[in-house]
This record gives structure tokens, C-alpha cells and sequence, in this order.
């Protein structure tokens, strides 16, 4: 069995009245089956309101199924005694950095949620040192995080979620409030927990260019899975994805507009090097 | 006409104190009516800090600002009119929605302008429309809104106060590709419909790229380039040394351009670039084939 893995899953807010009377029912996820390899870098496209991120709170059990099952490494989320398990396994980092950080120091943010875990001192300590090693934010660990830009307040609170060793990290838009480099360094981390910490990565964004780089992409709309595949596969569909409200990188762009005029591009260009070379090669 | 001179601006945050910032530095400023200006520069280069200056919630610590020849720093200027005339619509608007209703929110501005309800209710049914909203919308409370509804709503109560010059900070943010292309086309469509003057803060150099006529580009405080587009654009490894880069099609002209092709290096968008490469490629297909036939 997978890392994470929903079959059939079905979820849906419930408003009720002040009487508890039902008064709107909005399905945000509509039957989705996905099955996530350990150690694989999978992304999630989707536009606003295509229900990615009710997808992501399945994975730690903020939210559990109305329908179906979700299981985090073999453990259904709907099991509460399994709760603590299912959340160290699967760690979560969201967008906006400053509501992510609690502490006043950097290397105490990043130790409590080890501490939380009843993690013995000193085992916190050499874990800290670890996460912030691999964030590439060691030097700034007796920083006080509100002086830190917003990539690297990302980079923290990405550390705080390694020091507590998940197999798995789900990352919900991390980088939508952050500017270029920023992005840069919060997605360099993450490639490098999933090469080297084997850390398996589900990674949600709105940014094309983020996802080149994963093993697998998944695309949603209206609470739907609608496409699966290499990021190669799914971004030769562009007139696919303008319907899910999706752009593609201008690239990749180009490169469709300039096969559409006949010339022989291959489908799915995904980088500046890529598409220089096809057309070199076609002159 | 010019509509905004900005003269020397400096300006140093918590000055005699450990944290004394200098985050404007001596900065020259023409913004004309009419114009359409994308401000770009990574965190904490002092985009957020000059537009502060722009509608005056930030005085200067030296130097001075002229509105329509007039110096917002004089003592006797309305400096409540200059708020109405620059409108600030700053990041994530859609935080600061507090009424109960859509038509509530968007009518705080003017009725704080003491203007009469017939005005009032005009201007409100203008904004909402001008952000490509309907009037089904008003009586809706702004909280039950989707993301790009609410600031859509919240833009809409910056455009009821009829303002002369629109300052926008990263206003599609958090976004999807489609609400980004809404809310960037509903501004192109304002600027061209009311001639109003548009700043645009942005950390996307392909949407500054497509859409504004000229760039300001800040590091430091200071402003390193001031043009459009293409000149700017043409910079693109200084640009990368400040944070920054070109649109990813101007890499792929310089690259190409590089291996010999005769393709222009400051193209932008993809349309332009789509031209540049057909036009490339057909020269080298002449050119082969007047070799064959010679």
C-alpha cells in the first residue's frame, strides 16, 4: 500500500440553522480515488474552489471523510485512537508564514512540535539542528523569526514540521504569498527533503513552474480528480487545462502556439532549455 | 500634463533607534495621467513604502511630493482630497470587508465624503460594475463571497471614491490563473474606459510584461530602472542579481539569439515571441533553400 491513499472519498460542509435543520450542503470532494507512492514528489493543480486543499486537511485528519477512506502509511484517518500517529506521519505547512509561527526565538518554533511529541531534550535538540540544516536556515536559529523574510519564515515552519519526522509532508500553497526568491528557496527545500530525506512530498500550488519538477501531477476541478500523470503528460494538454482554469508556463506556452503553426515541436516543453533546443533542432 | 512629481523623497523608519531603516533614498519620480506604471522589486526593496507616500500615509522624512503641480507637504493642503483622488488598494483587500452587505462596504467611502445618496448610490452601482460584478450582489453579505469575489467587492470600495489614480499592491495574490487573468483584464479594461492612472505592484514579470507601459524597478530603495518593458526587460542578469528576472520568454530569445538566430532579445510576451520565432524560422527556410537551388 501507498504513502497516502483515498478511495472513493467523498466530503461535503454542512451548513445548518440555529434548530440544526440542514440548510446547504456543498460537496467539495466528489469521489476521488488517489494513491501516493512512498517517496514520490506529487503536486496538485487546481483552481480556486476545486477542493485541493479540503483534499490536503483528509491527509492529517483535520477533516475526515463523509464518504469513503483515506489511509496515511495503512491507517484509516477516521480511526481517532490513531490520531497522533496519522498527524507525526503526515505534516502540514500552510501558506500565510506568520500564522505558522509561535515562538519567539527560530530554534524554539522549530522544536515544538517534537516537544509536543513527548520527544526526550536532547533528542529535540540534535533533531532542531537537523531540520534546520536541511531548510538551509541553521545560521539564523537564535534569529527572532519576525525579523525573517517570508521564505525563510516558510523555510522555519517546514523545519519545525521535519524536527517531528514525518514520512510525509503536505505543503497547502506555500509559496502563494511569497515573493520570486522566496519561492525559489521554499521549493529548493522541499526537492531536496524529497531527494535526500526521502521524504514523500504532496505539494498543493497554483504555480505551474513549481511542479516541473514532481514525479506525478494531479489535477482537480469541482471536487473531481480530472487528470493524472508526469508533469510532461499534463502540461502537452494546454487547451485541457485553460478549461480547469489553469495556465501553463510561458514556455510551454510558446511552444504549443508554435506547433499549432505547424512546426514540429514536441509536445509538453517544460523548460527555456527544452524548447531552445527543438527549435535549434528544426532550423 | 503631469499628474504625480515626486522630488528627492527620502525616508528612514524609527530614525535614533536600533532599528533606523533608510527605506527611500533620494527618489525622482514623474508619473503622467493616463499612464499605465508596473512597480517591481523584491521584498523590502521600498515598493510598499513609496506607495504609502503616493495618497500621503507616510510623510517624508525629506524631500516632496506634487500632486497636479500642487506640494502635498504645504500646510494648507486638503490632504483628505488627495486620499479620494490616489486610491490604495493594498494587499490582500479582501481582509479589511467588515459590513454586512456588499452594498454597505462599497458605500462606506463615499458616504464618508458627505455626498448626497443619490450619488452615493450611483457611485456604488458604478464600482460594482466596473469590477465585473452584477447588482445581484449587493444585498449579499461579503463574507459568503468566493476569494475573488470579495476582492473584487473590496476594489469596488476604492472605485466608488472616483479616484484620479489607482495604486494597486499585488492585488491578485493568492489567486488562481483565471481570477488573475480576471482581475488583471478588468483593471487593463478601467484604464482604458476611464483613463484613470494605474500603478501596478507586482511580483509576476510576465503580468507587468503584458500589461503596463512602463516600469519602475526598486532595490534598496533607490530606483535601478525606469522604461518600458523591453528596455527594461534587456537587463534581465542585473535584474537577476536584485531578486528579480524576465519573463520567461525573453530567456528563450536571448538563448536563441545567442545560437545565431535573428530573433529580437527584448520580446516579452508570448505573442510577440511566437512572431519573432516564426519569422526566425522561415528566414533560415529561404535561406536553405535559395542554397539548395543555387
Amino acid at each position: 500500500m501507498g504513502m497516502i491513499k483515498a478511495h472513493n472519498l467523498v466530503f461535503e460542509y454542512i451548513r445548518r440553522d440555529e434548530e440544526g435543520n440542514v440548510e446547504s450542503i456543498n460537496r467539495a470532494i466528489d469521489n476521488v480515488n488517489i494513491d501516493v507512492t512512498k517517496g514520490d514528489f506529487v503536486a496538485i493543480l487546481g483552481a480556486n474552489g476545486s477542493g485541493k486543499s479540503t483534499m490536503a486537511k483528509h491527509i492529517n485528519a483535520i477533516l475526515t471523510p463523509t464518504e469513503g477512506t483515506v489511509w496515511v502509511n495503512g491507517m484509516d484517518t477516521k480511526n481517532e485512537e490513531k490520531l497522533w500517529e496519522i498527524r507525526q506521519t503526515a505534516g502540514m505547512v500552510f501558506q500565510n508564514p506568520d500564522n505558522q509561527i509561535i515562538a519567539t526565538v527560530v530554534e524554539e518554533d522549530v522544536g515544538f512540535g517534537a516537544e509536543n511529541l513527548g520527544v526526550p531534550t536532547e533528542e529535540i535538540w540534535t533533531r532542531v539542528e537537523e531540520s534546520l540544516k536541511a531548510a538551509g536556515m541553521l545560521e539564523y536559529r537564535h534569529h527572532s523569526p519576525n525579523k525573517l523574510s517570508g521564505g525563510q519564515k516558510q523555510r522555519v515552519a517546514i523545519a519545525g514540521i521535519m524536527a517531528m519526522k514525518p514520512e510525509c509532508i503536505v505543503l497547502d500553497e506555500p509559496t502563494a504569498m511569497l515573493d520570486p526568491i522566496g519561492r525559489k528557496e521554499v521549493l529548493q527545500t522541499i526537492k531536496e527533503l524529497n531527494k535526500k530525506e526521502k521524504v514523500t512530498v504532496l505539494l498543493i500550488t497554483h504555480y505551474m513552474e513549481e511542479v516541473i519538477h514532481a514525479d506525478k501531477v494531479i489535477v482537480m476541478d469541482q471536487g473531481k480528480v480530472v487528470m493524472q500523470g508526469t508533469p510532461r503528460e499534463i502540461f502537452s494538454k494546454v487547451d485541457e487545462l485553460k478549461q480547469y482554469c489553469l495556465a501553463v508556463p510561458q514556455v510551454t506556452e510558446l511552444a504549443y502556439e508554435l506547433s499549432k503553426k505547424g512546426f514540429a515541436i514536441p509536445k509538453g516543453i517544460l523548460t527555456v532549455k527544452e524548447l531552445v533546443e527543438a527549435i535549434n533542432s528544426i532550423a | 500634463m503631469s499628474s504625480i512629481i515626486v522630488d528627492q523623497l527620502n525616508y528612514v523608519y524609527s530614525p535614533g533607534t536600533a532599528y533606523e531603516k533608510h527605506a527611500l533614498k533620494d527618489i525622482n519620480l514623474v508619473i503622467n495621467d493616463g499612464e499605465y506604471i508596473g512597480l517591481i522589486g523584491h521584498t523590502g526593496s521600498g515598493k510598499s513604502t513609496l506607495i504609502q507616500h503616493l495618497n500621503g500615509l507616510i510623510k517624508a522624512t525629506a524631500g516632496t511630493i506634487y500632486y497636479n503641480g500642487e506640494d502635498i507637504y504645504d500646510k494648507n493642503y486638503n490632504m483628505k482630497g488627495l486620499r479620494s483622488k490616489v486610491g490604495l488598494v493594498f494587499q490582500y483587500p479582501e481582509h479589511q470587508l467588515f459590513e454586512t452587505t456588499v452594498y454597505k462596504d462599497v458605500s462606506f467611502g463615499p458616504k464618508n465624503l458627505g455626498l448626497e445618496q443619490l450619488e452615493i448610490d450611483l457611485r456604488t452601482y458604478e464600482a460594482v460594475k466596473m469590477v465585473g460584478l452584477g447588482d445581484d450582489i449587493l444585498d449579499a453579505s461579503p463574507f459568503e463571497l468566493s476569494g475573488g469575489q470579495k476582492r473584487r467587492v473590496a476594489i469596488a470600495g476604492v472605485l466608488a471614491m472616483k479616484p484620479e489614480v489607482l495604486i494597486l499592491d499585488e492585488p491578485t495574490a493568492g489567486l488562481d490563473p483565471k481570477g488573475r487573468d480576471e482581475i488583471l483584464e478588468q483593471i487593463a479594461k478601467l484604464h482604458r474606459d476611464s483613463k484613470i492612472t494605474i500603478i501596478l505592484v507586482s511580483h509576476s514579470m510576465e503580468d507587468v510584461a503584458k500589461y503596463a507601459d512602463r516600469l519602475i524597478v526598486m532595490n534598496k530603495g533607490g530606483i535601478v530602472y525606469n522604461g518600458m518593458p523591453h528596455e527594461v526587460f534587456v537587463h534581465y542578469k542585473e535584474l537577476e542579481k536584485i531578486g528579480l528576472a524576465a519573463p520567461q520568454v525573453t530567456y528563450v530569445m536571448n538563448e536563441l539569439n545567442n545560437m545565431g538566430f535573428s530573433v529580437n532579445p527584448s520580446v516579452t510576451t508570448v505573442e510577440e515571441a511566437t512572431e519573432e520565432v516564426v519569422r526566425a524560422l522561415s528566414q533560415t527556410y529561404t535561406s536553405r533553400r535559395k542554397i539548395k537551388n543555387d
